[in-house]
């Protein structure tokens, strides 16, 4: 069937390899018979609430969040309506910070976020960067990745993280948890090509965004010998190199 | 506080540290007594500066500092006995280095790495400062790119007496022009040469003062060409050295006008494709900013042959290895971009490494633009440490995976890349910069090219 998919700002938020994820995610719905519609929602432009799926917002430096920060506060209503009503999301790194109440940058500026995850975060001189391995035992699965963020995200008081810290410095180096999650929504620091190493997340979305079209949400299995090759690797570096300043 | 150490006798005992560590094979011995004198009196970098009679310079940039500062020097050496660091060591370590091995030269000629360079500026004072482009890389190293922007700001501002020459098409770059009086802005004028949109990778959309997204006349390579803010007007700023008139003759080399308020005259490189036009064209305008005629510079440009390692053909018993550098997407990009233009590659081996002078994060490989390459290619071979990384990103950018071979051994992927090219026909090879060297190393040890110390002392 068609899914249909909702890239936030791709021409502001890209700043690693977002495309990778979306490369993904297209050719993996592919080989199992459905067909995604990836459209841009940028600057000024609508959010078709109901005609969404699957939203996906990447990473940026600081300039790009302060420049996108203010039009996504006014994409909150419908975003938030599209998320109550079952659209799934995956929001990465610099998206993740814009998705909390608010991000506080190096210099102590604040921009709004449009308090969809409940969380918050705080930029701090010394950045996080290296590579990170998460167990998400609510999937009984690893995601193997890399991080690269001055922002400490703190969860609120029962929110529910994407994972717990293996090895790496997750959303604030301390807490042991990484991402968040709340309904169909998916946070988290794993920057780039998260979804190529870790396909059972990418079908794991795919799934999500499918339950919300109201298909069929089984996807058959496939072959993923290089993407176990490449997980393997990452994740031996983020045993070996992780979570260090 | 521990006295320093008198600098001659130190200076002999580094040296003979280097020629140490040169015997015990340890890749030639270029930094360990820059790392020493570092760590037992870093003071010592700002005196052995001063020593060089007509002072220093500087070139950084993202891209193309090792070809252009050597550029440079192949255009000042027939008239001043020039100390460079060659070698690519361009920390505070490798340029220390330089200046212990410097002997009777009477300029400094450095090559720093672009977060290196705030702090080498305020060591080395230099009389002269080529900053060339900024675009991201290695951000795993350097943070965010607005971080070395702010620092280059930084450094300009501290050296107010210096000649300042910079890139105007990069807007970053160019916009430090307008913060130093009589700074020498150079950029290309060829509408013909542009790219019809910006590349995925470009990093600079936005208007530095008001965020709105450039308009282009002519975009060049990623961000670099003829911008102008439709909101604030912030644009270009005039230019001083024009590069006008370019041809491009597929890999065998460029040629270009170079217009300059000295004198006028056409440049014929040995070096394919538009970023070695860019970085010609840089090296010129320093050359000109230190007093060398115009003819004198094209005469140089053109005496210049390939920096080592970033393009160079070696001949393998009956085949021969085209072997290209890869290591940032907008730097990836050109690459691709002039293999294309020439003739795509059909079997190509491409190594992927992680350590430290690679890139830890290795993300950046789904930025480049590798698509035109999958079209024309039979068998493609991943290699090195991430290989698998990089089998991924070929598989899912449209490359069947029954043509992608992880080898992660680089030796053996050599061996079959080289199995798969004909007789008589030419190996396609990008390896990032560890890879380079160590399959340098591998095709030296059977005796094919010499190690690059020996190449450049
Ligand atoms: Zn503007």
């Amino acid at each position: 069937m068609k899914l249909r998919v909702g890239h936030l700002y791709p021409d502001y938020l890209n700043i690693y390899a977002d495309r990778g994820n979306i490369a993904v995610l297209i050719e993996r719905a592919r080989l199992r018979g459905h067909e995604l519609d990836v459209r841009a929602i940028g600057m000024h432009d609508r959010v078709p609430v109901g005609e969404i799926d699957l939203f996906y917002v990447g990473g940026g430096q600081d300039r790009e969040q302060a420049l996108v920060a203010d039009d996504l506060a006014a994409k909150a209503p419908p975003l938030r309506g599209a998320v109550e009503a079952g659209a799934a999301f995956l929001a990465v790194c610099g998206g993740y910070q814009l998705l909390g109440r608010f991000y506080r940058d190096v210099a102590g500026v604040e921009h709004p976020g449009i308090g969809l995850l409940p969380l918050h975060t705080v930029a701090e001189p010394r950045r996080m960067i290296g590579d990170v391995l998460l167990e998400c035992t609510w999937a009984g699965r690893t995601l193997a990745g890399f991080e690269n963020h001055a922002g400490r995200t703190l969860l609120d008081e029962g929110a529910e993280p994407l994972g717990r810290v293996v090895a790496g410095f997750g959303n604030d180096g301390r807490s042991g948890y990484e991402g968040c999650r709340y309904r169909r929504v998916y946070g988290t620091y794993l920057h780039g090509p998260l979804l190529p190493r870790n396909p059972w997340f990418a079908d794991h979305l795919l799934a999500e965004a499918l339950a919300h079209a109201g298909g069929p949400t089984e996807l058959a299995p496939l072959p993923d010998e290089l993407e176990r090759q490449a997980h393997a690797v990452s994740a031996e570096r983020a045993r070996s190199r992780g979570g260090r300043f | 506080m521990r006295p320093p150490i008198p600098l001659a006798l130190e200076s002999a005992a580094l040296r003979a540290a280097g020629t140490l560590s040169r015997l015990a094979g340890r890749g030639g011995g270029t930094t360990l007594p820059g790392k020493l004198l570092w760590k037992l009196d870093p003071g010592a970098i700002d005196v052995l500066a001063r020593r060089l009679p007509q002072g220093s310079v500087l070139v950084s940039a993202t891209n193309g500092k090792t070809t252009t500062s050597a550029m440079v020097a192949a255009i000042l050496r027939p008239r001043v006995r020039v100390a460079h660091n060659d070698s690519g060591a361009n920390l505070v370590s490798g340029i220390a280095s330089t200046l212990l091995r410097a002997g009777e030269a009477e300029l400094g000629l450095f090559e720093v790495d672009e977060a290196a360079l705030p702090e080498v500026a305020r060591r080395v004072r230099p009389k002269a400062l080529l900053l060339g482009n900024l675009f991201r890389d290695q951000l795993d190293r350097y943070g965010e790119l607005e971080i070395v922007a702010g620092r280059w700001r930084d450094a300009v501002a501290a050296l107010p007496d210096a000649q300042l020459v910079v890139n105007g098409d990069d807007p970053q770059v160019g916009d430090l022009a307008r913060l130093h009086d009589g700074a020498r802005v150079f950029g290309l004028d060829d509408p013909r040469r542009a790219r019809p949109a910006l590349q995925h990778a470009a990093d600079s959309k936005y208007c530095l003062r008001c965020g709105t997204p450039y308009e282009y006349a002519a975009a060049y390579v990623g961000h670099l060409g003829d911008y102008r803010c439709p909101n604030c007007g912030h644009a270009r700023p005039p230019l001083d050295v024009v590069g006008r008139d370019i041809e491009l003759d597929g890999l065998d080399g460029a040629s270009f006008t170079l217009a300059a308020p000295e004198g006028v005259t056409r440049v014929r490189l040995a070096l394919p494709g538009l970023y070695n036009v860019y970085n010609a064209l840089a090296a010129g305008s320093l050359a000109l900013s230190l007093g060398v005629p115009v003819a004198d510079v094209g005469a140089g440009l053109q005496r210049f042959s390939a920096a080592f390692g970033r393009f160079e053909r070696i001949a393998v018993g009956d085949r021969r290895l085209l072997m290209l550098l890869f290591k940032n997407p907008a730097g990836a990009n050109v690459v691709v971009r002039t293999l294309v233009e020439a003739s795509a590659p059909r079997v190509a081996v491409i190594a992927l490494n992680d350590q430290i002078a690679d890139g830890r994060d290795v993300s950046w490989i789904w930025d480049v633009d590798f698509e035109p390459l999958v079209d024309g290619l039979d068998a493609l071979v991943v290699t090195g440490e991430r290989a698998a990384e990089l089998a991924l990103r070929f598989a899912y950018g449209g490359l069947p995976r029954e043509r992608i071979e992880v080898v992660p051994s680089l030796g053996k992927a050599l061996d079959r890349g080289l199995e798969l090219t004909p007789a008589g026909g030419e190996l396609t090879v990008l390896p990032t910069y560890t890879a380079m060297l160590a399959l340098r190393r591998i095709v030296a040890a059977r005796g094919h090219v010499a190690n690059y110390w020996e190449t450049a002392a």
